[in-house]
């Protein structure tokens, strides 16, 4: 059984965003970038499955500049088996994504596709579930639990409230959510041997997908900044305080 | 022409988010009507057809729209799509798992989790979990939009909309299979819509600790327990704890983290909260920065102290 896994590229998690001052967008120059939090769970899974022996092949992709083959090579080094980078320097929409994704699916025929749930820039939360419909496959969003056997996926989803079990047949799309594992530290000599792993370079044209967007940003603003607070010396104090402007 | 907004309910009771979402296709249409899409909904759909501004609740039914399948969902809504300009859906759990699928049904993107609308084509939205905000501007001709709930101020009741029954779409047609449901019986509220939060922090030092500390303070206020990443990858809490960019975003009336640092990761998923009270012992932790109120010093002896003070 064949997974693909594709995995973005973003600026790291415990970095301060900072929107530039002409209000085009978020500053990523000499920004630390990471793979997003998501995507690594969904690399772990995909190889706990290889480990486990239900996966034969774990495929990676991402889509982005010519620094997101370090994003792939951060999932070869996990224990993916190879990559596939497909070259732009647009900052392609969801949908642009579903369809450059559907296009590798039509090559490369995986059984299931495991992805993060949404990424921590444009917190979309919305190929997984795009990729699925464009592809009339079944799919289990927001994963804390995966169990493959045969040619059906169990798995458990975080929803309002609580759990939700359902019983997909394969090929599907499963997006992960936290609870799904926490991903291994890659070992030295994986990391060494991530660096021999293939890595087929593509573009958008190859696939025939046009990523011209129907979304288009006209601005990126600063959120209001909160106004100062007080310290106030007692717990009686801050319960008076509290009672004042009405949260109590 | 007209608006559908999908509700948000769980069969027997209609969710504040739909009350919500109307309020949001306001700024588009007037003409809106509401889709109730569920088994054995049909005080849903009389709950709905009482908000203000209603035209008309659509109520369709079946096995496994009753358990919110997304592909029974697509299905229904794309059914109805050409009668509407804009299709509005709260962004829940439930609405987020199956908008987008609509969305790529009907070949546009969606626009997610607005907080405000500019125009007919423009709205704003948080990106980098709330530390940006994205306008922007769509030219598909059919629109799909996720709303953020807790951004807009709900529509009253006091309407009479009709109720009409249509067609669930096929039966079975779909490979995805509900199993089960497990729904958490706490008599705590739910995290992501809770009032009041209590969270803690990595200076608890024990997941015992965060239980005797955290869980009697979040009781006594009625409140929902949350985390910061720290004090679950150490373990104190559960995974479904964690406040912050890879947890739940939250944006409650008051939240009170105790022992939390503040993490540029963490302040991302509660700055929204009306009020922050932060009870820490260093005086110069950044979770100050963002806090209404400090009280710097001991957990130890700040929480038990205001437990008296909350008599």
């Amino acid at each position: 059984m064949k997974v693909l896994v594709p995995v973005k590229r973003v600026i790291d998690y415990n970095v301060k965003v900072r929107v530039k001052p002409d209000q085009t967008g978020v500053d990523l120059a000499n920004v630390k970038m990471s793979m997003n939090p998501f995507d690594e769970i969904a690399v772990e899974e995909a190889v706990r499955l290889k480990e486990k022996g239900v996966a034969t092949e774990v495929v990676v992709v991402s889509i982005g500049v010519q620094q997101c083959q370090e994003t792939i090579r951060t999932a070869l080094a996990i224990g993916a088996d190879r990559g596939i980078l497909i070259l732009t320097d647009v900052d392609a929409d969801p949908l642009a994504v579903a369809k450059l994704l559907k296009a590798v699916i039509a090559e490369e025929s995986p059984n299931l596709v495991i992805m993060g749930k949404q990424s921590i820039d444009g917190d979309n939360n919305a190929v997984g579930q795009m990729l699925a419909a464009l592809l009339d496959w079944p799919q289990a969003t927001f994963a804390s639990k995966l169990e493959v056997t045969g040619d059906k996926a169990s798995v458990t989803r975080e929803i309002d409230g609580g759990l939700q079990t359902l019983e997909v047949a394969l090929p599907a799309i499963v997006t992960a959510d936290l609870r799904l594992n926490e991903p291994r530290y890659a070992s030295l000599p994986n990391i060494m041997k991530a660096k021999k792993k293939e890595i087929a370079s593509k573009t958008p044209a190859d696939y025939g997908v046009d990523l011209a967007s129907a979304l288009k940003v006209l601005k990126v603003t600063e959120p209001p900044k909160r106004g100062g607070g007080i310290k106030v010396d007692s717990a009686a104090a801050l319960v008076a305080k509290l009672k004042e402007v009405g949260a109590l | 022409m007209a608006d559908l907004v999908i509700a948000d309910h769980n069969n027997t009771a209609l969710g504040d988010g739909t009350a919500k979402t109307v309020a949001a296709a306001q700024k588009l249409s007037s003409d809106i009507d509401i889709l109730v899409a569920g088994e054995n909904a049909g005080a849903v759909a009389e709950a709905a057809a009482k908000l203000e501004g209603v035209r008309k609740v659509l109520l369709a039914e079946s096995p496994a729209l009753g358990h919110l399948l997304a592909e029974a969902i697509t299905d229904c809504v794309v059914a109805l799509a050409p009668g509407y300009d804009a299709i509005l859906i709260p962004a829940t759990s439930a609405g987020k798992n199956y908008a987008p699928r609509i969305a790529a049904k009907l070949d546009v993107n969606q626009i997610t989790d607005i907080i405000d609308v500019v125009s007919n084509d423009t709205f704003v939205r948080p990106i980098y979990a709330g530390n940006a905000l994205e306008t922007v501007q769509s030219s598909d001709a059919k629109k799909v939009i996720t709303v953020r709930p807790t951004a807009f101020k709900p529509v009253g009741e006091g309407g009479s909309a009709t109720v009409e029954k249509i067609a669930a779409g096929a039966a079975d047609a779909h490979e995805a299979k509900w199993v089960s449901d497990e729904v958490v019986k706490s008599d705590r509220p739910e995290l992501a819509g809770a009032k009041i939060v209590v969270s803690g922090g990595r200076a608890l030092g024990s997941a015992e600790e965060f239980h005797k500390v955290i869980e009697p303070l979040a009781d006594k206020l009625g409140a929902a327990v949350g985390a910061s990443r720290a004090a679950v990858d150490a373990g104190y809490a559960p995974n479904d704890y964690q406040v912050g960019q890879t947890g739940k975003v939250v944006a409650p009336g008051l939240y009170i983290a105790v022992g939390i640092s503040g993490a540029i990761q963490h302040l991302a998923g509660m700055k929204d909260s009306k009020v922050i009270v932060a009870i820490n012992k260093d005086p110069d932790a950044p979770i100050f920065q963002v806090a209404d109120f400090g009280l710097v010093g001991d957990y130890k002896t700040l929480v038990p102290d205001l437990m008296a003070a909350l008599g």
